[in-house]
């Protein structure tokens, strides 16, 4: 339904501006989302050559300052520059959500390339999938670095891990309904070798939702990385990360909430440009999903 | 409909068991001695000992396992390998606060997230609903402890109105109670809210173009009826289930938000064992979520039946 013409106000007009879906369609959301994105991940690579200072030369004269010309954002508990060391956080945090989306697409493709055409296998997998997801997440993903150890690639297992599931369901749904098709029919009535019909005829229905679901994948795993550091069960606490950072800014909040908020504000600039362009693929790459918006 | 709920209850069960088995070789599994592990870098061998002895793990795997699931069957979750107290007992004591900050927030967040739902798709493409989803793409965006944070430098720093943390059971006074527990149900809330919201709008918008939304307006029925009436029945099957698959996203946010907001829950007591390798805790812990999590998934099954009737297995 169409309302009538409202007034618009100045604040009306910023919100209407900021979002959201008649913007993606015209293209500026995602425009700015992924200049954003960009502009984090260049920083994130470029580290060594921006940050000012190294990020764990501790001071113990220039404890907790303000911002000064030497250091831009001021320093923490241990005179450590908090300008380079949010810059050098981003590094880890988009490792993890890239890598976690990466693995658990793959790893979950596969399954569900099997769970879906082999009617035994489905069953089994399935129940396996079920009991996974029925474990919150976080409480997973805790567990599992607690019992690894607090290493760069205990995490990325332990975020990657809980996610396999919700991918394994995705495709072995596209790939129900895609097996009985006429053109698949057509491939096993011609002998075509299982592989085959499974990499070369049902996999590509796949990438679509993939591509989408993956870019959901990698912010909640950057989102999740920052709760488990933040947790102190993520990255070991020598490495910076944007968690880890805001982890021992806790404690010093009430004299100096920066701490807390530099991190925060790159984290989540970072994962929301990442929902946003999420959306917008789906948007393009979604057809029924377009015809219910519009 | 008494058939469907019985064979709905006996669904879960496999659910359940396999949830205990996954748990189980979760420790047993793990490449290297667990309890060196649990143990950290410093322990002593006799310290290793006490620990591969009190989680069993001297036995065989298959006789593990039965002894496990048995004290599990009677309620003996293990024993704490820091306090050595029972974690049953410690989670008794825990677990009160976690369940009124849990129970105020999802009644704060339903109350907010339906009606802006319904403004949403009811305003659609207009400012206010794209300022419900603007709202929602950041409460997904924010780590829920830096909404926190942001909360209590606002309202308890800057404004003064309510204390920074802690907790104050409803027992000793429901003024003091909710003073103490607004901030972190408002802050668990927003991300629940974000989802509530955003599945309300969608769910609302393919009901407000039916056929009988049409005629119902038609007819003359005011505004408001057709929309909570009507369509909000019609839409509510789908809002029911993200209600209760965004309850794990709610038990997460209660680990983060107890500690910002130093309330002695069971997040609290999940985070001290983080730090304490006391990972009978943390077993107890995925085990009891997870319960809740597919007891709670199966209320809200159960209850579509009630919201559409038209609903038979």
């Amino acid at each position: 339904m169409t309302a009538a013409p409202q007034p618009v106000s100045g604040l009306q007009w910023l919100l209407g501006a900021l979002s959201l879906p008649q913007r993606w369609r015209s293209g500026v959301g995602p425009i700015i989302a992924a200049i954003v994105l960009v502009v984090i991940v260049l920083t994130a690579i470029f580290a060594p050559l921006i940050a000012p200072h190294d990020p764990l030369t501790m001071n113990s004269v220039q404890r907790l300052k303000g911002p000064s010309d030497i250091y831009p954002l001021g320093t923490d508990a241990y005179g450590r520059d908090l300008f380079s060391r949010t810059i050098y956080g981003g590094r880890v945090s988009l490792l993890i959500g890239i890598g976690a989306a990466f693995t658990s697409v793959i790893i979950g493709l596969l399954i569900g390339l099997v769970s879906g055409f082999f009617r035994l296998a489905d069953a089994i997998i399935m129940r396996i999938m079920d009991s996974m997801m029925a474990i919150p997440s976080i409480l997973l993903a805790i567990a599992l670095v607690s019992l690894n150890g607090p290493s760069l690639w205990s995490v990325l297992a332990a975020i990657t891990i809980p996610e396999v599931p919700r991918v394994v369901r995705l495709v072995r749904s596209v790939v129900l309904s895609a097996r009985e098709e006429p053109y698949v029919e057509a491939a096993i009535t011609l002998g075509t070798s299982m592989p085959k019909i499974l990499l070369r005829h049902l996999m590509p229905n796949t990438l679509a939702p993939l591509t989408v679901q993956g870019t959901y994948i990698c912010a909640s795993a950057i989102l999740t990385e920052a709760l488990l550091s933040f947790l102190g069960a993520g990255v070991s606490t020598e490495i910076p990360t944007w968690g880890n950072i805001m982890a021992e800014g806790r404690v010093y909040f009430q004299i100096k909430p920066s701490l807390i908020f530099w991190p925060g504000l790159m984290l989540s600039l970072c994962i929301l440009s990442i929902n946003l362009l999420g959306d917008a693929a789906r948007d393009v790459l979604d057809p029924r999903f377009k015809k219910r918006e519009a | 409909m008494l058939g469907y709920i019985i064979r709905r209850i006996l669904a879960v069960i496999p659910v359940i068991v396999s949830v205990a088995v996954f748990v189980f070789l979760l420790l047993r599994l793990t490449p290297g001695d667990p309890a060196a592990i649990i143990a950290g870098d410093m322990a002593t061998p006799e310290q290793l000992e006490r620990i591969r002895r009190s989680l069993g793990l001297t036995e065989p795997l298959h006789v593990q396992f039965i002894t496990w699931v048995g004290l599990l069957l009677q309620g003996d979750l293990g024993t704490s390998l820091i306090s050595n107290t029972p974690v049953t007992r410690m989670i008794g004591q825990r677990i009160w606060p976690t369940i009124n900050i849990a129970l105020l927030t999802i009644t704060l967040s339903v109350l907010i997230a339906v009606p802006l739902g319904v403004l949403a798709a009811w305003r659609h493409r207009t400012w206010s609903d794209y300022a419900v989803m603007t709202f929602s793409v950041l409460g997904f965006s924010i780590p829920v402890f830096v909404i926190g944070y942001i909360f209590i430098q606002i309202f308890s720093i800057e404004l003064r109105w309510l204390p920074v943390q802690g907790y104050s059971p409803p027992s000793q006074g429901f003024g003091r109670f909710l003073s103490r527990a607004i901030l972190p149900c408002l802050t668990l809330a927003t991300i629940y809210v974000a989802l509530i919201a955003r599945m309300t709008r969608a769910s609302m918008l393919e009901v407000l173009g039916e056929d009988f939304i049409r005629t119902a307006r038609a007819k003359g029925v005011k505004e408001r009826v057709v929309l909570f009436r009507h369509a909000l029945r019609n839409a509510a099957v789908p809002i029911m289930t993200i209600i209760g698959t965004g309850f794990a996203l709610l038990i997460g946010g209660v680990v983060v938000t107890e500690s910002v907001f130093n309330i002695p829950g069971l997040g609290r007591l999940t985070v001290d064992a983080i730090l304490a390798r006391d990972y009978p805790v943390i077993q107890a812990m995925i085990l009891l979520t997870s319960a809740m999590y597919v007891l709670i998934n199966l209320i809200i099954d159960i209850s579509y039946t009630f919201f559409d009737p038209r609903i038979r297995y």
